[in-house]
């Protein structure tokens, strides 16, 4: 990122703002501590007014605080705001919380960084995001946790009306790491793109769940989510697209793709459609195998060695995911980490 | 002078005998022709020399200037001078052109700049028509048939193998696109003395790329070898007058180019 409109870290749970609560160098761009804003300001809870699980709970009950980031209607944040999570301390248990509010009309990026010390401990994030009416969202988190930490996450969002949310996640670190997604397309015309690249190796367990909720007439959803797995790690992907009675007009589109790169490495999908309205285009796809032999030997057979080929291979897998990531200067690193994966494990 | 030597070969897949004794030498600066009806075996042949998954060898060698081609892996068969122009080039998402050679280069210990790859790719690509913006893009992604074949072509210019085999170069191609490749596929014969191995079953091939040596592949045998002239037999005869003991069974016409269509196309393409 060569500029950031503003930006926090937020240590084992607790936001790291100081003086008047305000970081943001733009204007307009306000990143506030919920403890400091009235109630009526839409702090804590104002998006997930039901907690979608008991983890989530746990995170109300438990948050320090939340963060909360909002650009007033009509303002257009230039440069991403950045928020940096840190899990340091061994044996805790952080929750941290995040509300990011994108007023009618306006237009913000927001990066969300999670990454620890080599300790053994949970993280329960909770990420709360409301698009107003005709505002556009493009919001990326990259999960970079050491290899001992468990994660539990979730990401709420609210798309308004003809509003633009697109969200990708990059699943790399963690001993255990869960992401839930839900994406709440709540009126006409609203959409959401959820892209996710992830690459287990190790003992590691990554867990994803998607939730395309077709709230109104005529919303798009548009879900790709692609991962590698090695060495004995896990991926699940579980997805519902749920079209209401009153979402007629819905597109709504899901595809999860695996490559299983070592015969101990494990990968499940489950995709799932729930359509109670006639007048909708929906579509899933969801694949596990290994690295395509037919790409493989393609490569091969210009000379290039089978591990440089299978290296090749799956690096060009990722390549359409990560070439949509909305935010610039994210991609670059994001493939040297899956490269730099690549390069760890037995073939 | 390098040479590639066959002999005796045999090969299938999934325990059916395809290839049932083949002998056939293609030395540098040759251009052989191997021309069969559906199902003789031809693409068999190709794929069993660049060492694709799937294909058993039954018997017989397959040697480049005395070295075992068939213990080689598909990579290391190139390293030694092999290349293979395939029928339908497989699309490699997010791998480009580029990226391919240049590991290939590498690989091999053959280039010594990164600039210098990029280079030769920029000379093939004026040589072949290829459009330059289709360097950076992945491998065979949307690239129509004939796009594929130049592109096959060029990666072919830029790796200067001694011995190429090309699997029906001429299916997908329309007639200006057969003549560039044919006149690229020369000038590497003439020039650096490339020997040619170029499977086909049409006729339009050979004036195009003016064999040397023309086979003609019935069922896994090579029943006939001549000069070109064999073509124009074969023209006014068809296969079953070449097939002898081999007699071919009447086959229903079917849509030329539609591998679908052929109940003996390769089931790996």
């Amino acid at each position: 990122m060569e500029e950031a409109a503003g930006g926090v870290t937020v240590v084992d749970g607790f936001p790291q703002v100081t003086g008047g609560g305000s970081a943001a160098h733009e204007r307009g761009l306000r990143i506030d501590l919920a403890s400091r804003l009235d109630q009526c300001d839409g702090g804590l809870g104002s998006v997930m007014a039901d907690p979608t699980d008991a983890l989530v709970e746990l995170n109300d009950a438990f948050s320090p605080d939340a963060l909360v980031i909002r650009v007033p209607a009509g303002v257009v944040v230039e440069h991403p705001v950045e928020v940096v999570h840190r899990i340091t301390t061994r044996g805790t248990a952080a929750f941290p919380r995040v509300v990011v509010r994108v007023g009618e009309g306006a237009q913000v990026t927001v990066v969300e960084r999670i990454s620890s010390a080599d300790v053994a401990a949970l993280v329960v994030p909770v990420t709360e995001i409301d698009v107003a009416r005709g505002a556009r969202l493009a919001y990326v988190s990259v999960q970079e946790l050491g290899p001992a930490v468990w994660q539990i996450a979730s990401q709420v969002s609210h798309v308004g009306q003809e509003a633009t949310f697109v969200s990708a996640a990059a699943g790399l670190g963690g001993d255990y790491a869960r992401l839930r997604t839900d994406c709440r397309l709540t009126s006409r015309g609203a959409s959401g793109e959820l892209l996710a690249a992830y690459f287990g190796e190790g003992g590691q367990t990554l867990d994803f769940r998607t939730f395309q909720d077709h709230r109104a007439p005529d919303t798009t959803s548009n879900l790709l989510f692609k991962g590698a797995v090695g060495g004995h790690s896990r991926s699940v992907y579980t997805g519902l697209i749920k079209v209401r009675k009153e979402a007629r007009g819905t597109n709504a589109f899901q595809t999860n793709r695996n490559i299983k790169l070592s015969d101990h490495a494990w990968a499940e999908s489950v995709p799932n459609l729930e359509i109670e309205n006639n007048e909708v285009s929906c579509s899933h796809a969801s694949a596990v195998g290994p690295v395509d032999d037919e790409q493989r030997f393609y490569l091969e057979s210009r000379g290039v060695p089978p591990q440089v080929a299978e290296r090749l291979v799956v690096a060009g897998f990722f390549d359409d995911v990560i070439s949509r990531i909305p935010v610039e200067g994210v991609g670059g690193p994001l493939r040297a980490r899956i490269a730099a994966k690549l390069d760890r494990q037995e073939w | 002078m390098s040479s590639l030597v066959i002999e005796g070969l045999r090969a299938g897949v999934g325990g059916r005998e395809i290839i049932r004794g083949i002998d056939l030498t293609v030395g540098s600066g040759e251009v052989h022709v191997v021309m069969g009806p559906n199902g003789s075996g031809k693409s068999t042949l190709s794929h069993v020399i660049m060492g694709r998954p799937g294909y058993d060898v039954l018997g017989g060698s397959i040697t480049l200037d005395g070295a075992d081609v068939l213990a080689m892996a598909p990579w290391q068969r190139a390293h030694a001078g092999l290349f293979l122009a395939m029928q339908y080039p497989t699309e490699v998402p997010g791998v480009s052109l580029e990226a391919m050679l240049t590991e290939a280069l590498v690989g091999a210990g053959r280039v010594s700049a990164v600039g210098e790859v990029r280079a030769r790719m920029l000379v093939e690509a004026e040589r072949i028509g290829f459009d330059e913006r289709f360097l950076q893009r992945p491998l065979n992604v949307d690239l129509s048939g004939g796009e594929k074949k130049r592109n096959e072509t060029l990666q072919l210019g830029v790796l200067q193998p001694r011995i190429a085999i090309l699997d029906e170069i001429d299916s997908g191609l329309d007639v200006d696109a057969l003549r560039d490749v044919s006149r690229r596929v020369e000038a590497e014969t003439n020039e650096r003395g490339l020997g040619v191995l170029a499977i086909t079953h049409y006729r339009r091939l050979l004036t195009e790329l003016r064999p040397d040596v023309v086979h003609v592949l019935v069922r896994g045998r090579i029943v006939a070898t001549g000069g070109p002239e064999l073509a124009d037999e074969l023209e006014r005869t068809g296969y079953a007058g070449f097939a002898g003991e081999d007699a071919i069974p009447q086959e229903p016409t079917r849509e030329i180019g539609d591998p679908l269509s052929d109940p003996f196309a390769d089931p790996l393409a």
